[in-house]
C-alpha cells in the first residue's frame, strides 16, 4: 500500500491570519527594492547636473510618485516592527545567569530606532540646507 | 431533549481499497470534558473498527496523537471539543508529511533527520566512569532546558510552509534538538552537528514564518533555535574570515 502524498495548495499563505501576515512581510521586500531604485535615480540625476535633479524633483511630486512612496513607507514601517518583535527569539540575550527579559530586548531596539531618526532629521535639517 | 452531539468530518485514506483520500462524518456524544482525541476514541470503539490513528498517553507528553484540527496542527489530546462546539470539527493528518492510513503519517523523513544531528552528547574523549558524572550547574542546565522539552510530536513541520514545499529541508525540531545538545556544557559535538545544521537544506532555508513555535505544545520556540543557529554559524563565519589560522 503506497502512501498518499497531499500536494500543497498554491493558496496556502491565504488559510491562516499568521501565514497571510508572512506573506504581506515578505511582499513588502518589493516596496522597499523599489523604493531604492527611484533614490539610484534620483542620485544619478544629481551626479549628471541641476536641471536633470530639479526634473527629477518635479516627478517625485507627481501625486502617483507620492503615493508609491506612502505605500513604501508604510511597508518599510510594518517590516522593521515585525522584526523589531522578533529581536528577543533570535538574540536570546542572557545577562549573567538570567535571561534578558524580551519587553526590554525590544524596547532598546525601538529606542535606537528612534534615536536614529531623531539624529537623521536633525542632519537633514541642520545641515544639509 | 435528546443528549448533544457534535460532528466530526475525519480524513480516510485506504491505499488498499481507494487510491483516493476522503472525509468521512461522525456523529459523538458531545461533552464538556472531551477532547477531540476522547471523541476519535469513541468512534473507534462504538462506531468505527477500521479508523486508524496513533496515540499513547492522553496527557500531552507523548507527542503521538498530532493531527490537523480544522486546518491548524494541534495535540488532538489537548484540543476540547466545547472550543468549537457546535460547529463540525474537521479532522486530517498532520500536514507536509506522506499519509499511510487515515489519520496516520509516515514519519521516516523526520526519523532520519534527527538522528542525522546525533541528538546525543558527544564527547571528543569519553571520560572512564570512575572520574564520575559529567557535572552541571542550574545555570548551564538553563542555557538548553527549554529546548530540550520537544517531545517530537511534528506539529511544527505540518506548520512549516518552507517543509512543505521542499521536505529536504531540516526543519524546526531537529534544530531545536540540534541547539539544545549545542548549547549543553557538557556536550563537545557542535562541529558534527554543524555540517548538517548550516548546510545547504538546514538553518538558512528558514525564512522565519514562526508558526513553528506558535503551534509547539511544549512552548520549545524552534523558530527562536534555528535563528540563534544562524547568529552562532554566522560568527563562525566571521571568525574563520578575520582569524583564518585560529580554530573554528
Amino acid at each position: 500500500m503506497s502512501p498518499y502524498y497531499r500536494p500543497m495548495a498554491r493558496t496556502w499563505w491565504l488559510s491562516t491570519r499568521a501565514y497571510s501576515l508572512f506573506m504581506l512581510r515578505d511582499l513588502t521586500c518589493v516596496f522597499i527594492a523599489a523604493y531604492l531604485v527611484f533614490f539610484l535615480l534620483m542620485l544619478r540625476n544629481v551626479a549628471v547636473g541641476r536641471e536633470a535633479y530639479e526634473a527629477y524633483l518635479r516627478f517625485l511630486a507627481t501625486p502617483g510618485m507620492i503615493a508609491f512612496h506612502v505605500l513604501a513607507l508604510a511597508a518599510a514601517l510594518f517590516h522593521t516592527i515585525t522584526w523589531f518583535n522578533f529581536t528577543p527569539m533570535v538574540m536570546g540575550l542572557r545577562f549573567g545567569e538570567k535571561r534578558v527579559p524580551p519587553r526590554i530586548i525590544v524596547g532598546v531596539t525601538y529606542a535606537a530606532w528612534i534615536a536614529a531618526s531623531i539624529a537623521m532629521t536633525v542632519i537633514v535639517l541642520r545641515w544639509w540646507r | 431533549m435528546p443528549a448533544p452531539t457534535m460532528t466530526l468530518e475525519i480524513f480516510r485514506y485506504r491505499g488498499d481499497q481507494d487510491p483516493a483520500p476522503s472525509f468521512q462524518t461522525y456523529d459523538v456524544p458531545y461533552r464538556t470534558d472531551w477532547v477531540v482525541l476522547d471523541a476519535i476514541n469513541y468512534i473507534k470503539d462504538q462506531i468505527d473498527g477500521t479508523l486508524s490513528y496513533r496515540w499513547s498517553c492522553r496527557m500531552g507528553v507523548c507527542g503521538s496523537c498530532g493531527m490537523m484540527i480544522n486546518g491548524i496542527p494541534k495535540l488532538s489530546c489537548a484540543t476540547f471539543l466545547r472550543d468549537y462546539y457546535p460547529a463540525p470539527v474537521r479532522v486530517e493528518p498532520l500536514a507536509h508529511f506522506p499519509v499511510e492510513r487515515d489519520l496516520v503519517i509516515v514519519l521516516d523523513d523526520f526519523m532520519e533527520k534527527l538522528t542525522s544531528i546525533n541528538p546525543w552528547i558527544v564527547r571528543e574523549e569519553e571520560r572512564p566512569l570512575s572520574e564520575g558524572e559529567y557535572r552541571q550547574s542550574p545555570a548551564d542546565l538553563d542555557r538548553y532546558k527549554q529546548f530540550s522539552m520537544c517531545i517530537n510530536c511534528m506539529l511544527c513541520y505540518a506548520a512549516c510552509p518552507v517543509y512543505g514545499m521542499d521536505n529536504r529541508f531540516l526543519g524546526p525540531a531537529v534544530t531545536a534538538l540540534a541547539q539544545r545538545y549545542n548549547l549543553d556544557s557538557r556536550d563537545q559535538g557542535r562541529e558534527q552537528r554543524q555540517e548538517v545544521l548550516a548546510g545547504h537544506e538546514g538553518i538558512w532555508e528558514c525564512t522565519l514564518v514562526g508558526e513553528c513555535t506558535t503551534v509547539c505544545p511544549t512552548h520549545v520556540d524552534p523558530a527562536g533555535a534555528i535563528q540563534q543557529a544562524k547568529v552562532s554559524s554566522a560568527l563562525d563565519w566571521f571568525k574563520s574570515v578575520l582569524v583564518p589560522w585560529g580554530k573554528r
